[in-house]
């Protein structure tokens, strides 16, 4: 028998997951979700095109499953903010680390079409094309989605103030109190 | 435009330590009951095997 693509789905369970919780904030849904998205994976395999990125189809699906429930359900399916959050180990802040509480708790004031974007774009490393292509939107509403996401969250952390402050260089920290002098020289 | 540096650097804090709160779930050990349902998949598969094609 040749390879079953069905065979490298398992390499994609931690993405899947980081994913599934990154949409829902929330362990509990997000693993039903993966699970329902693994269950859908497998018997429709013949829709995944062999070649093509497998992880982007995995993670399409479960976009879809999440986005159906919460059609659903009529409202935002996970409004738990901080549920997720709680579950993370607090980690030292040093050397542009944000604090993790507080980061965590921006994101999940974030719309899930701006979360989704920005985990896609900004943490998966898929490319604005892949991204559009896996949300069924345009290229340009990727990247609006993206950069309102990142300004919000920078509102939200404000970090154009004291925290950015303590994660940077002396170049950057120029750059990002407005001097101008100093960094462009 | 300083800026579009700030805002520059900003993105960057922003996904430098997203990708951080990303790797922290990548790291998240896979629960047994995915791999569980996997092989139950698979076995389903093989046991109700009608004449799959190579």
């Amino acid at each position: 028998m040749s390879a079953d693509p069905r065979d490298e789905i398992v390499e994609h369970l931690p993405a899947l997951r980081a994913f599934a919780l990154s949409l829902t904030r929330n362990g509990a849904l997000a693993d039903d979700m993966v699970q329902d998205s693994l269950v859908k994976a497998w018997t429709k395999i013949d829709s995944y095109e062999p070649g093509t990125n497998m992880r982007a189809w995995l993670f399409t699906i479960l976009r879809n499953t999440y986005y159906s429930n919460r059609r659903k359900a009529g409202r935002e399916v996970a409004d738990v903010d901080g549920v997720y959050t709680a579950s993370l180990s607090e980690k030292p802040a040093h050397d542009g680390r944000l604090q993790m509480t507080d980061f965590h708790a921006a994101f999940a004031k974030l719309n899930d079409e701006q979360r989704e974007a920005l985990i896609l774009v900004g943490a998966s490393g898929f490319s604005y094309e892949e991204a559009a292509g896996m949300c069924g939107v345009a290229v340009g509403t990727i990247k609006s989605r993206t950069n309102r996401a990142r300004a919000r969250l920078a509102e939200l952390m404000h970090l154009d103030m004291d925290e950015a402050l303590e994660m940077t260089d002396g170049a950057t920290l120029a750059v990002i109190s407005g001097n101008r002098t100093a960094s462009v020289g | 435009m300083a800026q579009d540096r700030n805002k520059a650097r900003q993105s960057q804090v922003i996904d430098d330590n997203l990708k951080r709160v990303y790797q922290d779930m990548l790291d998240e050990k896979v629960p047994d009951r995915f791999l569980d349902l996997l092989s139950q998949l698979k076995g389903q598969q093989e046991n109700g095997n009608h004449g799959e094609t190579k």
